[in-house]
């Protein structure tokens, strides 16, 4: 295989294909194989949280259906809701990439900063009236919730932590996307580094789906205390 | 890999393809929240989680386009949701059956 299509690939190449990769096409499924490879292990790294999630909702479930009762469903719909925008935004701005629109890559960018940020404001306050009504794991944590309700609020910081924690990781590399975009990095022929991060943002979105109904809406239903 | 031309490589989907995922994603959850309200007893989670992996289809096919990558990309993906489907398997057939015969300790 010493002549591509486009020639002699070793020499005519496109200044932004790397010289082991066979074609552009090539080396973009690379970047794209190789992002979802690392979102695998991530899939792992939570399924092993939602995991612990499963057996204990299995053995305490009257404390999962009232704990999850004293979460706020409307802010956890309301940060649904946020992700979703930022998931259009995102993924506008890899189109944008594609169609060559420098304005568009940066006006979504910034949206989807901007709507991850609000994400994490509200998680702020959320977290804070937890501290306030004692549903912090510990010493001072409700004693008229029942047994394994710890367990459940144990859960909800870690998970909700970890996600806010990825969270953060995306609004920097979207920083970093910004910086590249307003120099114009990526163009219809190679935008690659702006894929593989809306690949990660979406990603994050997706756990935050699977989270809201796990943890916000178990006990929504619930009346009787 | 696929067909190795240099560009144009990829298909572009329509802001309005877009648009729309966007729209049936807002109707799930505000869909959610609303059956949540309900109480189906044991179909609860069944129906919550229904949904949850509807939307997740969704942002996974459209949004970080899975449908255009290449077997290989689709197949890697499908593990990770496959090998975390084990974990759960696996793992609850230890502590759902641990009580079914008297084990020590148990």
């Amino acid at each position: 295989m010493a002549h591509g299509p486009q020639g002699d690939a070793a020499h005519t190449h496109h200044p932004h294909q790397q010289h082991h990769f066979f074609s552009m096409a090539q080396q973009y499924e690379a970047s794209v194989l190789g992002m979802w490879v690392f979102l695998v292990t991530e899939v792992m790294f939570f399924g092993g949280m939602f995991m612990a999630y499963l057996v204990y909702r299995t053995a305490y479930p009257q404390a999962w259906v009232e704990s999850s009762h004293e979460l706020n469903v409307y802010l956890g719909a309301a940060n649904t809701l946020v992700l979703i925008c930022s998931s259009l935004t995102m993924v506008l701005a890899v189109r944008s990439a594609q169609v060559g629109s420098k304005v568009g890559q940066i006006v979504n960018l910034i949206l989807t900063i901007l709507l991850g940020s609000t994400f994490l404001v509200i998680k702020y306050f959320e977290y804070a009236a937890k501290f306030e009504h004692h549903l912090v794991p510990g010493p001072s944590f409700r004693t008229d919730l029942p047994f394994g309700s710890q367990l459940f609020f144990s859960l909800y910081f870690c998970l909700t932590g970890v996600h806010a924690l990825h969270m953060v990781v995306g609004i920097g590399l979207m920083l970093v996307m910004l910086v590249l975009a307003i120099r114009g990095r990526f163009t219809p022929d190679y935008y690659n580094q702006i894929e593989i991060s809306g690949l990660y943002w979406h990603f994050v979105d997706i756990v935050w789906i699977f989270l809201f109904p796990l943890l916000y809406l178990v006990g929504f239903h619930y009346t009787g205390a | 890999m696929s067909s190795p031309d240099s560009s144009s490589h990829h298909h572009i989907a329509s802001v309005g393809t877009y648009v729309a995922v966007w729209a049936a994603l807002v109707f799930f959850t505000l869909l959610t929240v609303f059956v949540a309200s309900k109480d189906f007893g044991e179909l609860n989670t069944a129906v919550a989680l229904a949904i949850a992996i509807t939307k997740a289809s969704m942002v996974v096919l459209i949004f970080m386009g899975l449908r255009h990558n290449t077997p290989l990309t689709k197949m890697v993906a499908v593990s990770g949701f496959l090998w975390v489907l084990i974990l759960f398997g696996i793992g609850m057939s230890d502590y759902l059956t641990r009580a079914w015969m008297g084990v020590p300790g148990r």
